[in-house]
């Protein structure tokens, strides 16, 4: 199965990569843009068929490892059955 | 006096926290490799600067998870005297032996310069021969040296006198301009509640003899030395 987890600075965390990367856009052109907030995606196969205990171990895997839950938070979805 | 250095892959500065150790303090000095569990009877643990796991991930997530970091776990809980430099506070804050944690430079670019700080906490065992509310001037180099925490736990720091080092102008006012990364009030070193663990970003390794231009971190591993020889 393929999992996704989505890792992202928490709400109220000042994000400077974020913050850049809306400028540059801003400067491009692109005048709409009012908040951009950079993140990371795992794309994670595991093996086995159960897509809530896949989802469940995606779940200890970011907070183990995957996420710093002091200043981060994340999604985890199960893209995928195989 | 024993020292023990851990070296994980990546790391880049051990040699010269084992070179200050042993050839200019003439202490006992071991390297500490991170497979190894054994601190072989150290008295104090180095965790030194540089890119450990290649700083993949996030700085310092991956170091925590080597088998010497339980051993060091252990060894701080016990009262141990642990220093991390630079990258070696990294994984304290990842390994959650110190807490908040780093997020990329404000600039957005990696920083290598000299700072200056106020030392204001000189009771921990690497701070104890700077006179509290003195200034020392030591170098930066690193890209995610953005301190940031929770706002009750920078409390928490402010109230318990945790805040070890703050970046400051020359003359040592604590201002934004002498932030060099943004870090949350200008915190450059903390320590844990019992003030045997500290962690910074500048690097006394770089300046601990005067052929480096500068010798003021010198003190760090000096007040090591007189910490824990008389205790």
């Amino acid at each position: 199965m393929k999992v996704e987890v989505r890792v992202y600075p928490k709400q109220g965390v000042l994000d400077p990569q974020g913050k850049a990367i809306a400028s540059a856009l801003g400067r491009l052109g692109h005048g709409a843009v009012q908040d951009v907030r950079a993140g990371k995606v795992f794309f994670i196969e595991v093996a086995g068929s159960d897509p809530r205990a896949a989802e469940a171990d995606a779940k200890r895997m970011a907070e183990e490892l995957l996420a710093n839950t002091v200043i981060e938070g994340f999604d985890v979805r199960v893209v995928s059955g195989s | 006096m024993k020292f023990g250095i851990v070296v994980f892959p990546g790391s880049n500065c051990d040699e010269d926290c084992h070179h200050i150790a042993k050839d200019l303090l003439g202490c006992q000095a071991d390297f500490i490799w991170h497979h190894d569990r054994d601190l072989k009877g150290a008295d104090a643990v180095i965790l030194p600067g540089g890119f450990a796991y290649g700083d993949y991930l996030r700085a310092g997530a991956l170091a925590r998870f080597s088998p010497v970091m339980e051993s060091v776990a252990d060894f701080a809980k016990k009262g141990g005297a642990v220093l991390g430099i630079c990258n070696g506070f990294q994984v304290l804050l990842e390994a959650g032996l110190l807490p908040g944690a780093m997020q990329i430079n404000r600039g957005l670019r990696y920083v290598c310069r000299d700072v200056h700080m106020k030392v204001e906490n000189d009771a921990t065992p690497f701070t104890s021969l700077y006179p509290k509310g003195s200034l020392v001037t030591m170098p930066i180099g690193h890209m995610e040296g953005n301190y940031t925490a929770p706002p009750d736990v920078l409390e928490a720091l402010e109230r318990g006198g945790r805040v070890v080092f703050r970046y400051c102008e020359p003359d040592g006012r604590v201002t934004d301009s002498a932030n060099p990364n943004g870090s949350a009030r200008n915190i450059a070193g903390i320590c844990n509640r019992d003030g045997n663990v500290v962690g910074l970003m500048p690097h006394p390794d770089r300046c601990s003899e005067a052929l480096l231009g500068n010798a003021m971190g010198i003190r760090m591993f000096e007040s090591a030395v007189a910490a824990l020889a008389t205790r």
